[in-house]
């Protein structure tokens, strides 16, 4: 299994040995913020629709269809051992997330979803919380995704730089974090999972949601998210959740990962901000020259 | 030393308001069969962990939301009252749905599996056409249950008629008919098949048939439908 880091738009050498910029961050973001909703990297692949194969009626042109696909983990699937075992991700990533992939892309194929990023298919079936058939595949993808994304061999430790100034800011500090963290994992009842995000106001929260609901359709920027249904715990835990939460952040979340996500957020936020102020300076100009009733030149004077 | 004191009288005191108001502190019930005797349907693994892990777990935490609840109420706070009624619906629920679960299930050389032939056979047949219908169609209910739950097949009491329902996470069977009587119950949380079935619940709920016990799900549904 090869390693490649996630993410699309750049590949990205450990946080803690080099300064990242805003800069050079707004700079690789601004196509995909321009492309993208802003909040989250499709995975697509193109490939021949199975429509063509068969017999119609009248003949139809050859089609293509993009469908979602198995997003490999950015590790090994033993590279979490020995606290994930190998085990656990071969049914985690290869037999869940592959069933949510590919009952995705039947539920989605011939509809309006077909070619659609997976971000946007999320959105359309959470349709406001009166939600489509397609909704729980397409988020639990999404889901488990930025799951895997949101660990690495030799994970744990503390934050640094500006994410744990924001921590110290919105949770007073560190452990503060991870004792509500944990809460929020632990009594997520029944199946779901927990989240570190940036809210609206500009503030880091820990939200916990049910099955397949993500900050996306809550309108948050996620940052971190655990998985705390059985499956994701219980070969290597039993019962136990308590145990794998507490393993989960000694020793296998991605600190850099939030990291990461939390400059792509201010960016996408400072751009927004930008832009807002800059259509305003439009406006207050059109707006002056409406107002300005100065005879124009007569022409016919040159 | 006066500490102690102080301590041991407020427990007191606690056990005191507490048997003036009788309130009830719940416990594990025993299983009427060992933990492997469902094997190869269910494994002993499971079985245990369920039961003594699980099912305590949730009574555990009933019983300490049950106190907090009678402390709220004597102290008049409405707000931690109502607070609490979550973890009552989740705690509670588990108990009274885990209670029902394990007699529901028995050994194959115990009538598990065995169908059943008195009037409860007989409304199946009516209802669903044959007991092999009322099994798919369990199956695929309980298979699409998203998430943590249970899949039922019920009484409605008033309406003298078989249901299937099912249930999110712990909510009683109540929470979807007041008229609702549990006959048989199946537990599609992912804790009661994992460890065997991996991420294949269908699987599971094809298995599971054999060790149903048909016998207690007749005498409930005679006791309703007399």
């Amino acid at each position: 299994m090869y390693v490649f880091f996630s993410n699309p738009t750049y590949h990205h050498p450990d946080c803690s040995s080099r300064e990242i910029t805003m800069a050079s961050i707004v700079s690789h973001l601004t196509s995909s913020f321009l492309s993208t909703p802003g909040f989250c990297r499709p995975s697509q692949s193109l490939h021949q629709s199975q429509k063509q194969m068969r017999c119609t009626r009248k003949s139809v042109p050859r089609t293509i269809s993009a469908s979602i696909d198995l997003k490999p983990t950015p590790y090994a699937l033993d590279a979490l051992e020995p606290h994930m075992s190998k085990e656990t991700l071969e049914y985690h990533w290869g037999k869940h997330q592959r069933g949510y992939v590919d009952n995705l892309n039947k539920q989605i194929e011939g509809t309006e979803f077909d070619g659609k990023s997976l971000g946007e298919i999320i959105i359309a079936s959470y349709n406001n919380g009166d939600v489509l058939p397609a909704f729980n595949n397409a988020a639990q993808v999404w889901n488990h995704e930025f799951f895997w994304e949101s660990m690495k061999p030799g994970g744990g430790g503390t934050p640094s730089g500006e994410l744990l100034e924001l921590i110290n800011r919105d949770f007073g500090s560190f452990e503060s974090l991870v004792s509500e963290f944990t809460l929020a994992a632990t009594t997520q009842f029944g199946s779901g999972w927990a989240w570190l995000v940036y809210k609206e106001d500009e503030k880091l929260a820990v939200v916990n949601s049910s099955n397949a609901i993500n900050p996306l359709v809550l309108n948050y920027d996620p940052l971190l998210t655990i998985d705390v249904w059985e499956h994701a715990y219980y070969l290597d835990f039993k019962n136990l959740r308590a145990d794998y939460i507490s393993t989960f952040l000694d020793k296998l979340v991605s600190w850099t990962a939030v990291s990461i996500r939390l400059l792509e957020v201010q960016a996408v936020v400072a751009l927004r901000k930008k832009a807002d102020e800059n259509i305003a300076e439009l406006d207050a100009i059109i707006a002056t020259r409406d107002n300005d009733t100065t005879e124009p030149e007569d022409p016919d004077e040159y | 030393m006066a500490l102690r004191a102080l301590a041991n009288g407020k427990t007191l005191g606690r056990l005191y308001h507490q048997q003036i108001r009788g309130l009830q502190t719940f416990s594990l019930p025993d299983l009427a069969y060992d933990y492997g005797a469902l094997e190869p349907a269910i494994s002993g693994e499971i079985m245990q962990l369920h039961h003594q892990k699980h099912h305590q777990t949730y009574i555990t935490n009933y019983n300490k939301a049950l106190e907090q609840l009678d402390d709220a109420i004597a102290k008049g706070d409405a707000s931690t009252a109502v607070k609490l009624q979550s973890a009552i619906k989740f705690n509670g629920g588990g108990h009274v749905n885990h209670s029902i679960f394990w007699k529901n299930l028995a050994p194959t050389r115990e009538g598990g599996g065995e169908p059943p032939h008195g009037s409860l056979g007989w409304a199946i047949d009516q209802h669903y056409g044959s007991m092999e219908k009322l099994i798919a169609k369990m199956n695929a209910e309980g298979a699409a249950v998203q998430g943590s739950g249970w899949v039922w097949l019920a009484v409605d009491k008033e309406l003298k008629r078989l249901v299937v329902e099912t249930t999110a996470n712990q909510d009683p069977l109540v929470t979807k008919g007041a008229s609702l009587v549990p006959l048989v119950g199946i537990d599609v949380w992912e804790h009661a098949y994992y460890l065997q079935y991996k991420n294949v619940r269908p699987d599971y709920l094809n298995n599971i048939w054999k060790v149903i016990n048909w016998k207690y799900a007749s005498e409930v549904y005679a006791k309703e439908c007399p």
